[in-house]
C-alpha cells in the first residue's frame, strides 16, 4: 500500500497558456478518498490555483465531472483504492471547450437542454384548474428513469457522435425530452419535434451505447433515444396517413 | 426519537456520547441507524438513494447491516433579514431561501421546508425585484459607481499583495473548529465567549490572507477567499446572537440556561455588520398571530 | 477578463482508445460486409434469370478457396451483426404484460427463437 499518488492534471490558464499541459502533484493515499478529495487537498495545501468546478461531494449534483484515466467520471465517485496504476491521469470532460483548467464551457450544453422545451406542455383541456395534476404510480413509472438525470454531462463525453458533431442535441438532452412525452401529464411532443426528431436530434445518434455506460445514475439515455426514434417514426407516418389526427 | 426532528436528535447523540455509549471511528463518535426491518423492497422502493450512499461511501448494505452516522452541519438557521415579501433592509435588494430569514422557522427549521421555502419566497422574490425595477427606472450611476470602485479596489488589493501570512485552508479549519466546538449542538457562556474571542482574531488575520492565483478567468482562489470572508462574518454573527441570549430555543441549546424565557427572549436577534468590530446585536419582537408559543413536546408527551 | 476556450481536437484513432468504441466501431463495420454479402446474392439472382450456364459459372465462383474465405468472413460479421443487434432490442421496445415490464432476456429470446424457427423453414425449404 503506497503512502501517495500521483496524479497528473490537465492544466490550461487561458491569459497565460497557449496550449494546455500536464502538471504532476503527489497526494497522501487514503483507503476512502475519492478523487475530489485529492484534488481539494492540492487546492488546499500544494496549489491553489487549479480550478475544478464540484459542490455535493456525493454525486447528486453533477459538478464534478471529468476525465479519470481516459474515462468520464464524477471525481467524488471515482474511489483512489480503485487506481492501482501509479499515475491517475485528470483532464477535462472531453468534447467541451476548456474554460480554464478542468473546468469546461457548457453554455452549448445548457441551450441543448433547453431547446427540448423540459416543462410540461399542457393542451389546454385537462385538467380544469382547480383541480391538480392526477398521476398513478404506474403512469410515474413510466418515466420516472428519465427524471433522474442529474447534468452530468459524463454521456456527451462518451458520445462519439458528440465529439464528431458538436451541434448533436445529445444523450441527457434526449433523455430529458422524452422524460416529458411520457409523462401523463404532458401534451408536448408534437412542440418538441421540431428539435428532438431532426438531423441533430435523435437521428444523429447511431446507438454506441456509451452514454448509458458512463450515466452514474442510470438514466439509460441510449434507450431513451431508440424508444423516440421508434415513436418520432410512427408520428410521421400518422401525419402522413391521418392528417389532423392527434 | 427516530422520527423525531434533526435538532433533537443530534442532542440525543451528543447525551449518549457524553454517557460513552457512541462507538468511535477515524471520522469522530457514531451511533447505528438500522433498518434492516424495513427490508430489501421497501428499502429499494423508498429509501434507493440512502441505500447507494451508505454502500458506496461507507462500505455498508442498509438491508443487511447499520449505517454509521453522525450529527454534522447541514443549513444555516436565520439569515438575511426580510419582511413577508421577500424585501430587505437595502431598497431593491430581495433575498429568499436558506440565505433568507422572513422568518416562517423561528428558531428552527421543520424537514423539508427549505425546499418549500424556496420554491415560494423565490417566486415571490423575483416578482417583486421585477415590480421595483419597474417603478424605481436607473438614476444617476455616480453613487452606484462610487461603491462598485470601492469594492473593486478591495478586491484587487487581494491580487496585488505580496505579504500575505494566512492561508485559506488554516482560517477555514480554525473558523469550522472554533464555531463548531463553541456554538455547537449545546453551548456554554465560556464555550461562546471563546468561540467569539477566536472569531474577532481571525477576521483579524484574514486581512493577511495570500491569494495565490491572480488571472482572471474561473479564479476560484479568488472566490474561496472572498466565500471566506463571507463565512468569517456570518460566524461572527451567529456566534454574538448566541452569546448574548441567554436562554434555550429551538436548535440555540444552553448548558448554563436550559430553558425557554420568553419574557426576555421572545425575540429575534438582528445583527447588524460593523466594518472592523464585530457585528452589533438588537431585538425585534416575534409576530404571533395565531399559534401562541408552547411546550415542545413529541410522541407520548404530546397526548 | 480574457476569456480564451481551447478546443480539443478529435483524433482519427479516437475509437482505438477504449474498447467499448472498438467493439462499436467493428459493429458498424458489419454492415459492409452484409451489404457487400447482399450484392453477392443480387449478382445470383440475375446470373439465375440468365439460365442454368451462368447460374453454373455464379457457384463454381463462390467455391474458390477466396470466396470461401470472404464468405465466411461475411458470416461471421452477419452473426456478429445479429448478436448486439438482437441484445440493443429491449432498450427500444418497451413492453408490458399486465402491468409488469417485460423482462430484456424474454425479448432477446424471443428474436433468438424466431431466427432459429426461420433459419429452420429456409433450410428445409433448401433441401427439399
Amino acid at each position: 500500500m503506497s503512502e501517495n499518488v500521483t496524479l497528473e492534471v490537465l492544466r490550461y490558464r487561458p491569459e497565460s497558456d497557449s496550449e494546455p499541459q500536464f502538471q504532476r502533484y503527489s497526494v497522501p493515499f487514503h483507503d476512502d478518498w475519492v478523487v475530489l478529495d485529492a484534488l481539494n487537498y492540492i487546492k488546499d495545501h500544494l496549489d491553489s490555483t487549479l480550478s475544478f468546478r464540484w459542490s455535493c461531494h456525493m454525486a447528486i449534483c453533477g459538478s464534478c465531472g471529468m476525465m479519470i484515466n481516459g474515462e468520464p467520471r464524477l471525481a467524488c465517485h471515482a474511489f483512489l483504492r480503485d487506481y492501482r496504476d501509479a499515475v491517475i491521469r485528470i483532464e477535462p470532460l472531453d468534447h467541451f471547450p476548456i474554460e480554464r483548467d478542468l473546468v469546461t464551457v457548457m453554455d452549448g450544453f445548457m441551450d441543448k437542454l433547453a431547446s427540448v422545451k423540459p416543462y410540461l406542455i399542457t393542451n389546454g383541456k385537462t385538467p380544469p384548474q382547480a383541480v391538480e395534476n392526477l398521476q398513478t404510480p404506474l403512469q410515474l413509472m413510466a418515466f420516472k428513469q428519465y427524471t433522474l438525470c442529474i447534468n452530468c454531462m459524463l454521456c456527451y463525453a462518451a458520445c462519439p457522435q458528440c465529439g464528431l458533431d458538436e451541434s448533436f442535441v445529445g444523450p441527457a438532452a434526449l433523455a430529458l425530452a422524452h422524460r416529458y412525452n411520457l409523462d401523463s401529464r404532458d401534451h408536448g411532443q408534437a412542440q418538441r419535434a421540431d428539435v428532438v426528431a431532426s438531423n441533430e436530434g435523435i437521428w444523429e445518434c447511431t446507438f454506441a451505447g456509451a452514454c448509458s455506460e458512463v450515466c452514474p445514475k442510470q438514466v439509460d439515455p441510449a434507450a431513451a433515444i431508440q424508444q423516440t426514434k421508434i415513436s418520432a417514426s410512427l408520428d410521421w407516418f400518422k401525419a402522413r396517413l391521418m392528417p389532423g389526427a392527434q | 426519537m427516530e422520527l423525531g426532528p434533526r435538532d433533537r436528535l443530534s442532542q440525543a447523540f451528543w447525551h449518549e456520547q457524553r454517557k460513552g455509549r457512541t462507538i468511535k471511528t477515524p471520522y469522530g463518535d457514531v451511533v447505528h441507524l438500522d433498518i434492516r426491518h424495513l427490508g430489501e423492497k421497501k428499502i429499494n422502493e423508498r429509501l434507493p438513494m440512502v441505500r447507494e450512499l451508505a454502500h458506496t461511501y461507507a462500505g455498508v448494505d442498509p438491508v443487511h447491516a447499520p449505517i454509521p452516522v453522525r450529527p454534522v452541519v447541514h443549513y444555516t438557521m436565520g439569515g438575511i433579514h426580510t419582511d413577508n415579501h421577500t424585501a430587505t433592509l437595502l431598497p431593491g435588494l430581495y433575498a429568499a431561501g436558506e440565505c433568507a430569514c422572513v422568518s416562517i422557522n423561528g428558531a428552527n427549521r421543520l424537514g423539508s421546508n427549505s425546499l418549500t421555502e424556496l420554491l415560494v419566497f423565490g417566486a415571490r422574490a423575483g416578482r417583486n425585484a421585477a415590480a421595483f425595477a419597474r417603478a424605481n427606472p436607473a438614476g444617476p450611476m455616480s453613487g452606484v459607481q462610487a461603491g462598485a470602485e470601492a469594492v473593486q479596489a478591495g478586491v484587487r488589493e487581494l491580487f496585488v499583495r505580496e505579504d500575505g501570512t494566512e492561508t485559506v485552508a488554516g482560517l477555514r479549519k480554525a473558523m469550522h473548529d472554533a464555531i463548531e466546538n463553541g456554538a455547537g449542538i449545546y453551548r456554554t457562556e465560556n464555550s461562546l465567549q471563546e468561540t467569539c474571542c477566536t472569531l474577532e482574531k481571525l477576521r483579524r488575520r484574514y486581512r493577511k490572507v495570500q491569494l495565490h492565483d491572480r488571472s482572471n478567468v474561473f479564479n476560484t482562489d479568488l472566490i474561496q477567499v472572498l466565500e471566506l470572508g463571507a463565512m468569517l462574518q456570518v460566524a461572527e454573527a451567529i456566534a454574538q446572537s448566541a452569546a448574548r441570549r441567554k436562554e434555550s430555543r429551538g436548535s440555540h441549546q444552553r448548558l448554563d440556561h436550559p430553558e425557554r424565557d420568553d419574557t426576555n427572549y421572545l425575540k429575534h436577534s438582528l445583527a447588524t455588520y460593523r466594518r472592523a468590530e464585530p457585528p452589533v446585536v438588537s431585538y425585534q419582537d416575534v409576530t404571533i398571530t395565531r399559534s401562541p408559543p408552547a411546550k415542545r413536546v413529541y410522541g407520548g408527551a404530546a397526548a | 477578463m480574457s476569456r480564451r476556450p481551447y478546443i480539443r481536437k478529435v483524433q482519427r484513432t479516437w475509437w482505438l482508445g477504449h474498447r467499448r468504441y472498438v467493439v462499436y466501431m467493428l459493429r458498424e463495420l458489419t454492415s459492409l460486409f452484409v451489404g457487400l454479402y447482399c450484392a453477392v446474392l443480387t449478382v445470383g439472382l440475375i446470373r439465375l434469370a440468365q439460365g442454368a450456364a451462368a447460374w453454373s459459372a455464379f457457384l463454381d465462383a463462390l467455391s474458390s478457396p477466396a470466396s470461401v474465405a470472404l464468405q465466411l468472413v461475411c458470416l461471421a460479421f452477419a452473426v456478429f451483426h445479429s448478436v448486439t443487434w438482437f441484445a440493443l432490442t429491449p432498450k427500444a421496445m418497451v413492453l408490458t404484460l399486465r402491468g409488469a415490464p417485460v423482462p430484456a432476456k424474454a425479448i432477446v429470446g424471443a428474436h433468438y427463437g424466431v431466427w432459429a424457427a426461420v433459419s429452420l423453414i429456409v433450410l428445409i425449404a433448401a433441401g427439399a
